[in-house]
C-alpha cells in the first residue's frame, strides 16, 4: 500500500552504524554545496561570483590585517555556540541568545556609565562579570517561565530578545544617551581601565578571545566528562531514559539556559569593552542568531564549534569586503548563514541514512 | 474619532497578519509539523508582494505571488525535515534566517518606497452603528480571510480531509497502517502554512503599511507561532488570539497619539511582553495543553 504513493522516488534507509567518515566530509561538503547555491545566486543578481568569492572567502585569510578582524569576530560567536550547544544537545532550545548578548553588555556598561571617574585594572574584569551576570538573568526567565510555567522555551527566549533589543533603545534614546554625542543613540566613550586589554599588539584582538577558547575548553571537559553533562546529553538523546533514571528535567533546562545566558552575557560585554568602547544600538549584528547556525555547523561539539565560529567569522568580514568590493548587499551574509545551515543539515542525514533507489510498484531496488 | 473608535475600526486588518500567519501554522502543526520558519516566510512574502504591487502588477497578482513564493521556501523546509528527517527546530530556523536575508536582499533597492493600499468596502446599515460602525468597513482582504477561518474551521470539525490531517500528527504510525500517504499529508500541511505566511507578509507589506522597511515583519511570525499554542490549536481560539493581539498592536500607537508618556519603546515591546504573559498563563494549564496538543509534533516519521 505505502509504496503506491512513491512512484520510483529515493528512499532513506536508516544505517545500522552511523558513519563516522561522512560525519566528517559532512561540514565541507556543506560548505562547498552551499557556496555553489550562492555564487549561482549572485550570478542572477549581475554580480561577478569569482569575484565575489575571492573576496567573501578567500581575501579574510590573505592578510594579517584582516584574519585578526576574523579573529575578533570570532570571539562572540565562539562564546555564545558553545553556550548555546550545550542546551541544544540537552533538546532545550534557547535561541534567545541575542537577548542575552544585550542584556550582558548593558550589564557591563553600567560601571563606566556610572562611574565614568573610575580607574583601576578591576574595572574590565568587574564588566565581563556583570555581563555575565546579565546574561544569565535574562535567561533565567526563559527558564522559569519553561520550569515553573510549561511554557516554549523557544517563543519565550525568542520574545525576551526583542524586548531586549527595545530595552536597548530605550536606554540609549534616554537615560544613557551620551549628552554631547549629537542626538547619536550611543552612550558616552568609556574609561581606559574599561577596556579589555589587547592580546595581539597591533590588532584589536583582546584577551576576551583567550576567555573564548578557555570557555571552549571547559564546555568540552563539562560535556564529555563530567556526570552532570552527561546527564543533559541523555535528557536529550532518551528523554524517558532519563526521566527513569532519575535525572531531574527542570534541573537541566535551568542549567543549560543559565549556561547558554552567561555564555552570551559574557561575549555582550566583551564587544562593549572590546572593539566599541561604548554601548550603541548596533552592538550586535545577529551574533546571538549566527551563533545557533555555528553551533549546528560545528556539529554541537566543542571542538567542531571552534572551526564553525572561525569560519562564520570570516564569512562576517568576507561580507563586509564584498559590500565594498562587489557592492554585494550585506543581507547576501545572512542568505548564505542560512542556507549554509540548511546544506549541513542535509549532508548530515547521510551520516544515519542511506540513499536506496525503489521502484514503487514492488518496492524492489533496481 | 476616539481611541476605543479606532481600536474597533482597525482591530481586524492589525490582525489580518497574525491571523493568516497562525492559520497556517496550525494546520502544518496539526499535521505534526512544526516549522518555525514563519517569520523568514513572512518576509519572503512580504517582499514578493511590496516588488510586484510596486511595478503595478496589482494586488492580486501581489498576492498570489508570495504565497507561492513562501509555499516554495516550505517546501524547502518539508524537503529537509521531511524528505531528510532532518530535526526541524534546526530546519525551521534556518528557513527563517534564509527567507529573512532573502527578504532583506531583494527589498534593498525598495528601502522606504511606497503603494497604495486597497479601499475599504463598507456592509450597507451596519456599518453606520456608533461606535462599532468601524469594525463593518473592512478591505477584501480582511473579509477573505474572515471567510477563510470559518472554513478551515468546518474542514477540521466536519470534513474527512480535517481527520485525516489531524490522524497524521496525533497517531502517524496508526495513519500509515490505515493506508494515508502521511509524508505526502504532511508535505500539503506545511505548503498551506508556507503559503499562508506568505498571504500574511503580503497583507502586512501592501495594505496594512504599504511601505517597504527591511524587518517590518518586526517578530509578528513568532507571535503568530505563539498564537497556535494560545488557540490550542483551535481555529476559533487562534481568531480571537488574532484579535487580541490586533487590538493590542493598535492600542500602544492610540496611547502614542494620545500623548500619553509611556516610552515608545515599552509601547513597542507590549506584543512581545504580551505574547510571554499569556503564553505563561495558557502553558501552565498542562491538562489543556495535553489534551488540544498534537501528539506527534516535530517528531520525524519513519516506517
Amino acid at each position: 500500500m505505502s509504496a503506491s504513493f512513491r512512484p520510483s522516488l529515493p528512499v532513506l534507509i536508516r544505517r545500522e552504524h552511523a558513519s563516522p567518515a561522512i560525519k566528517l566530509v559532512a561540514p565541507p561538503a556543506a560548505l562547498g554545496l552551499a557556496t555553489l547555491l550562492n555564487l549561482g545566486l549572485y550570478l542572477l543578481m549581475g554580480r561577478d561570483p569569482g569575484a565575489v568569492f575571492h573576496a567573501m572567502l578567500l581575501e579574510p585569510f590573505l592578510s594579517w590585517a584582516s584574519f585578526s578582524e576574523v579573529l575578533l569576530k570570532m570571539g562572540p560567536l565562539l562564546l555564545i555556540a558553545q553556550g548555546l550547544a550545550i542546551g541544544f544537545r540537552a533538546k532545550i532550545f534557547n535561541i534567545g541568545a541575542e537577548g542575552q548578548f544585550i542584556l550582558g553588555a548593558i550589564f557591563a556598561s553600567a560601571i563606566p556609565i556610572w562611574l565614568p571617574q573610575a580607574t583601576g585594572q578591576w574595572i574590565w574584569p568587574a564588566m565581563l562579570v556583570l555581563g555575565a551576570l546579565g546574561g544569565a538573568l535574562w535567561a533565567s526567565l526563559t527558564a522559569f517561565w519553561r520550569v515553573r510555567l510549561n511554557a516554549n522555551e523557544i517563543l519565550v527566549s525568542l520574545m525576551l530578545a526583542l524586548v531586549a533589543a527595545q530595552l536597548l533603545n530605550y536606554l540609549l534614546l534616554g537615560p544613557w544617551k551620551d549628552p554631547a554625542g549629537f542626538n547619536f543613540p550611543q552612550s558616552v566613550m568609556f574609561q581606559y581601565d574599561a577596556m579589555v586589554p589587547i592580546l595581539i599588539p597591533g590588532t584589536r584582538v583582546n584577551v576576551s578571545l583567550l576567555i573564548a577558547f578557555a570557555f571552549s575548553l571547559a564546555a568540552w571537559v563539562f560535556m564529555q566528562r563530567s556526570f552532570a553533562g552527561y546527564k543533559l546529553q541523555v535528557g536529550g538523546l532518551a528523554p524517558r531514559a532519563a526521566g527513569y533514571a532519575g535525572f531531574n528535567e527542570g534541573r537541566a533546562i535551568w542549567l543549560s539556559l543559565l549556561i547558554g545566558g552567561l555564555a552570551a552575557g559574557l561575549a555582550g560585554a566583551a564587544e562593549v569593552a572590546g572593539p566599541l568602547g561604548q554601548l550603541q544600538r548596533s552592538i550586535s549584528t545577529g551574533y546571538g542568531y549566527a551563533a545557533i547556525i555555528v553551533a549546528y555547523l560545528g556539529g554541537l561539539h566543542p571542538i567542531g564549534i571552534v572551526f564553525s565560529a572561525l569560519l562564520m567569522a570570516a564569512l562576517y568580514i568576507g561580507g563586509d569586503n564584498a559590500m565594498v568590493s562587489a557592492n554585494l548587499p550585506i543581507a547576501a551574509v545572512r542568505v548564505f548563514q542560512g542556507s549554509l545551515l540548511l546544506a549541513y543539515l542535509v549532508a548530515m542525514a547521510f551520516v544515519r541514512y542511506r540513499l536506496e533507489w525503489r521502484h514503487a510498484a514492488h518496492g524492489s531496488t533496481p | 474619532m476616539n481611541a476605543l473608535e479606532f481600536i474597533v475600526a482597525g482591530m481586524l486588518a492589525a490582525a489580518t497578519p497574525f491571523l493568516l500567519a497562525a492559520l497556517g501554522e496550525m494546520v502544518a502543526e496539526r499535521a505534526g509539523v512544526l516549522n518555525l520558519g514563519v517569520e523568514g516566510m513572512m518576509a519572503m512574502g512580504a517582499v514578493v508582494a511590496f516588488i510586484i504591487v510596486y511595478h503595478g502588477g496589482g494586488h492580486l497578482l501581489g498576492f498570489l505571488a508570495a504565497g507561492l513564493a513562501s509555499a516554495a521556501l516550505s517546501l524547502v523546509f518539508a524537503i529537509i525535515a521531511l524528505g531528510f528527517r532532518a530535526n526541524q527546530v534546526a530546519v525551521g530556523l534556518a528557513i527563517g534566517i534564509l527567507g529573512q536575508g532573502l527578504s532583506a536582499l531583494f527589498g534593498k533597492s525598495y528601502e522606504s518606497l511606497t503603494v497604495k493600499g486597497l479601499p475599504k468596502l463598507s456592509l450597507p446599515w451596519l456599518s453606520d452603528i456608533p461606535v462599532i460602525g468601524g469594525l463593518f468597513a473592512q478591505d477584501v482582504i480582511v473579509w477573505l480571510s474572515l471567510a477563510v477561518t470559518v472554513a478551515i474551521w468546518a474542514i477540521f470539525a466536519y470534513t474527512k480531509t480535517g481527520l485525516v490531517v489531524r490522524a497524521v500528527g496525533e497517531n502517524p504510525k496508526a495513519a500509515h497502517a490505515l493506508g494515508y500517504p502521511v509524508i505526502a499529508v504532511r508535505f500539503a500541511a506545511v505548503a498551506f502554512g508556507g503559503a499562508f505566511a506568505g498571504f500574511a507578509g503580503a497583507y502586512a507589506a501592501v495594505v496594512y503599511t504599504p511601505l517597504w522597511a527591511d524587518g517590518m515583519i518586526a517578530g509578528r511570525g513568532w507571535i503568530a507561532i505563539a498564537l497556535v499554542v494560545f488557540g490550542t490549536w483551535l481555529t476559533s481560539r487562534i481568531f480571537l488570539g488574532a484579535c487580541l493581539f490586533g487590538a493590542v498592536s493598535l492600542a500602544s500607537l492610540a496611547a502614542q497619539a494620545t500623548g500619553l508618556d509611556i516610552s515608545s519603546q515599552l509601547l513597542s515591546s507590549l506584543p512581545y511582553l504580551v505574547t510571554i504573559v499569556v503564553l505563561g498563563v495558557i502553558s501552565s494549564n498542562r491538562r489543556l495543553l495535553k489534551l488540544n496538543g498534537v501528539a506527534s509534533l516535530g517528531e520525524p516519521f519513519e516506517h
